[in-house]
């Protein structure tokens, strides 16, 4: 029993360290608690592949809270952009993830740290799970000095370690991680990148263009689309002549794979890797997701599809749901454990934004900052000839 | 002046004039190198000293490159450092500026910088805005390299210089060799910049042969971006100039000469960032001031020179005001007649001196 305490205390602190707050293990009995169980997972359909990732996914306890934690806290945090946004505090574009966090959480779990990722513009998510802590994410948001980008990018140019962003031109991220995977090959890190895109973006030419070198060049590269049903407007009836975006890579293999399970996107993307990292070549994703908020802020999200399928959506599919029920109905976890880590969640967000609308704003003086990498200050003409304006790296 | 009887020989077509060695017992002497090899060494001896520095574009391994300027590259580095790519612009700029956020430092080539059009959005937003959007988090270090601007009997889709197109973007740099020395000075002052260097070659240099001073021929032998140079002094007119027009504004200059004008003719090297202070200095003694080239003039390179000129000290030096002479403003003939009156020509910057000059 002191064992299993010790190990929980240890595995909730370790978490909440890393997102920066306090925690204090009050002292219960949790031996009650099953320590992992096995669940069914969906199978996969394959392209150009002999079988798919395995039909059961094991979960630990520790797994469970750690996916439940981080997947409540991209939902809060996308929600808190939602009311800054409308609060006009976060300006401009703001892409919300809120109902596909399975994905980032998933992938995330499927690959190591070291490994390499790049999305495009829906990316807040995907910063959180990389390294990024909800305090910068935010402050970015509000482009204020603590922000992540220092500011100077907002909410689509993210960058941390290993995590090339937050791309605002659609489809351009994928050429960009094929590259990102030749480096990988070229240095001989045994690492993979992983390189989203959505089911919008997998129209554009320049993804055909970099299959076709990744597959010759036999890049470590995941390609895995999200798809969550429109891209922007428009349903993927209406955009695509061929809805099976896993195919779409012809000579890649592909599979498809239910998005909002984050067992079984977990499972796919060990599948993935293992393929890739076998020295076999890129190989292709489909996540089956979905998106509750409109493309964009300024989409309300409802005039391209129904109230009724958000809502169906939200009632039979969210990510988050599944996973506690499934803890809940095997005993992994208590509802007011559940209930502690949501309220914990909450604070952090609330910091954070609290954080993000008092901290200042980038200072004027550095304006003209991050021109050039490893450069002698240089001037920089102002607005008028008068001004001369200066920049340092 | 034995460069400048070459180029004169050599004429617009690049027909390659013979390439002659000198051979001292005592020490290397200056010697005779094209462009062309110029730029080869440059891209070898860069290979040669990082390891992450790698090239790729269309024909450049097997084939030596369709201008065989990485002729013998590929056998001496292999596959893992000169890659062939698929005819796919787009999707080979956007790998080379991934390979580049992830450490490498990719030289990617165009067959013709008018390919890279297809490009432009790596170019710019992927690698020229990443530094400044990321807060100085993810710098690009990469060189997108190739023929720019005119080339004989090319026409239309294949001629157009994109100087100023690329100039007008912060977070790049823009440079535009002339001689032999610029190009294997700058392309390796290019290679180990940090960040993303657009380098402008000119099909017509690339046989044109210059002497090599002994200092050129080191392996870290490198020319800054960012300063002009003087090739030729003079007191009467400044003439500013990139690429393959600084040998018709020499051609020129020495024409004038003939009639005591000294013309000053400064080579750029570098569009951005601009070397505004040679020009000034210049303008300040010569007074007058006309900048030539071979793009299109409206929003050229001259056009950003004669207003940086009204904005800056040296408008106040002037007797006349400055002048641009550029390409015509139509896409490139391909008759040989109308190509010829479409880029500046020897003769027109004669006239356009004498005619400022009030001779």
């Amino acid at each position: 029993m002191r064992k299993m305490l010790t190990i929980i205390s240890n595995v909730l602190r370790g978490s909440a360290s890393r997102n920066g707050a306090r925690l204090v293990v009050s002292a219960r009995t949790y031996a009650d608690f099953t320590p992992q169980a096995s669940f069914d997972i969906k199978n996969c359909d394959v392209h150009k592949l002999e079988e798919g990732p395995p039909l059961q996914a094991v979960l630990t306890r520790e797994e469970g809270l750690q996916y439940y934690r981080t997947m409540q806290t991209i939902r809060r945090m996308e929600l808190k952009a939602d009311q800054l946004y409308k609060q006009k505090i976060i300006r401009g574009f703001c892409h919300l993830y809120d109902g596909q966090e399975a994905c980032a959480v998933g992938i995330e779990a499927g690959i190591k740290r070291s490994d390499h990722l790049i999305t495009a513009y829906r990316a807040h998510g995907y910063t959180y799970t990389r390294g990024g802590t909800v305090r910068e994410i935010m402050a970015e948001l509000t482009g204020r000095r603590g922000g992540i980008a220092k500011g100077k990018g907002g909410s689509m140019h993210m960058y941390t370690k290993h995590f090339y962003g937050g791309n605002g031109i659609v489809g351009a991220q994928v050429p960009l991680g094929a590259g990102v995977a030749l480096a990988c090959k070229y240095l001989g890190k045994n690492e993979l990148c992983v390189c989203l895109y959505g089911d919008g973006a997998a129209n554009q030419g320049q993804i055909f263009e970099t299959y076709n070198m990744a597959s010759l060049w036999k890049l470590p590269c995941i390609f895995i689309c999200e798809n969550n049903q429109y891209g922007m407007g428009t349903s993927v009836e209406r955009a695509a002549a061929s809805t099976d975006y896993y195919k779409r890579g012809d000579f890649i293999p592909g599979l498809r794979v239910d998005g909002m399970d984050v067992l079984c996107v977990r499972e796919a993307t060990k599948f993935a890797a293992e393929h890739c990292k076998s020295g076999k070549g890129p190989i292709l994703m489909e996540l089956l997701t979905y998106r509750y908020h409109g493309h964009s802020m300024s989409d309300p999200g409802v005039s391209y599809r129904t109230r009724e399928e958000i809502q169906e959506v939200r009632s039979k599919s969210d990510p988050i749901t599944l996973l506690k029920d499934r803890m809940l109905s095997n005993n992994m976890v208590s509802v007011e454990e559940l209930k502690e880590i949501d309220v914990e969640v909450r604070k952090e967000i609330e910091d954070a934004a609290q954080f993000a609308t008092t901290d200042p704003e980038p200072p004027l003086e550095e304006l003209c900052n991050h021109i050039f990498y490893n450069e002698p200050p240089m001037k920089v003409r102002g607005i008028s000839p008068w001004i001369k304006l200066k920049s340092v790296s | 002046m034995a460069y400048l009887r070459s180029i004169l020989r050599s004429g617009k077509n690049g027909v390659p004039a013979v390439l002659r060695r000198e051979f001292h017992r005592t020490l290397p002497a200056a010697m005779q190198v094209t462009v062309r090899d110029a730029i080869k060494e440059a891209m070898d001896e860069e290979l040669e000293r990082d390891e992450r520095v790698f090239l790729l574009g269309e024909e450049v391994a097997l084939f030596e490159g369709a201008y065989k300027v990485t002729r013998g590259l590929w056998k001496k580095y292999g596959d893992k450092r000169i890659i062939d790519t698929p005819i796919a612009e787009i999707g080979f700029t956007g790998i080379a500026v991934g390979a580049a956020m992830a450490g490498l430092r990719p030289v990617v080539e165009y067959m013709s910088f008018n390919f890279s059009m297809q490009s432009v959005d790596h170019i710019i937003n992927s690698a020229a805005k990443t530094y400044y959007m990321s807060g100085g988090l993810q710098p690009v270090s990469i060189v997108f390299r190739g023929p720019n601007g005119a080339a004989p009997g090319v026409a239309a889709q294949h001629a157009q210089c994109f100087a100023a197109w690329y100039g007008h973007v912060p977070g790049l740099k823009v440079v535009s060799p002339w001689s032999a020395e610029d190009a294997k000075g700058l392309l390796k002052s290019a290679i180990r910049d940090d960040n993303p260097v657009v380098f402008l070659e000119n099909e017509i240099m690339y046989s044109v042969p210059f002497e090599m001073s002994e200092e050129s021929q080191s392996k870290d032998f490198l020319i800054p971006i960012g300063k002009a140079k003087i090739e030729r002094k003079g007191n009467h007119v400044t003439l500013v100039s990139h690429s393959h027009v600084v040998s018709r504004c020499m051609d020129a200059a020495a024409v004038l000469a003939k009639d005591g004008i000294e013309c000053e003719v400064i080579n750029l090297r570098t569009i951005r960032p601009m070397d505004m202070e040679a020009i000034e200095t210049s303008v300040m003694k010569t007074k007058h001031l006309i900048t030539v080239e071979g793009g299109w003039p409206q929003f050229g390179v001259g056009g950003e020179i004669l207003a940086r000129i009204m904005e800056g000290p040296g408008f106040g030096y002037l007797n006349a005001p400055a002048v641009r002479v550029t390409g015509v403003d139509i896409p490139m003939p391909y008759a040989k007649l109308l190509e010829e009156n479409t880029l500046p020509q020897i003769k027109d910057i004669v006239f356009s001196v004498k005619k400022m000059l009030n001779v």
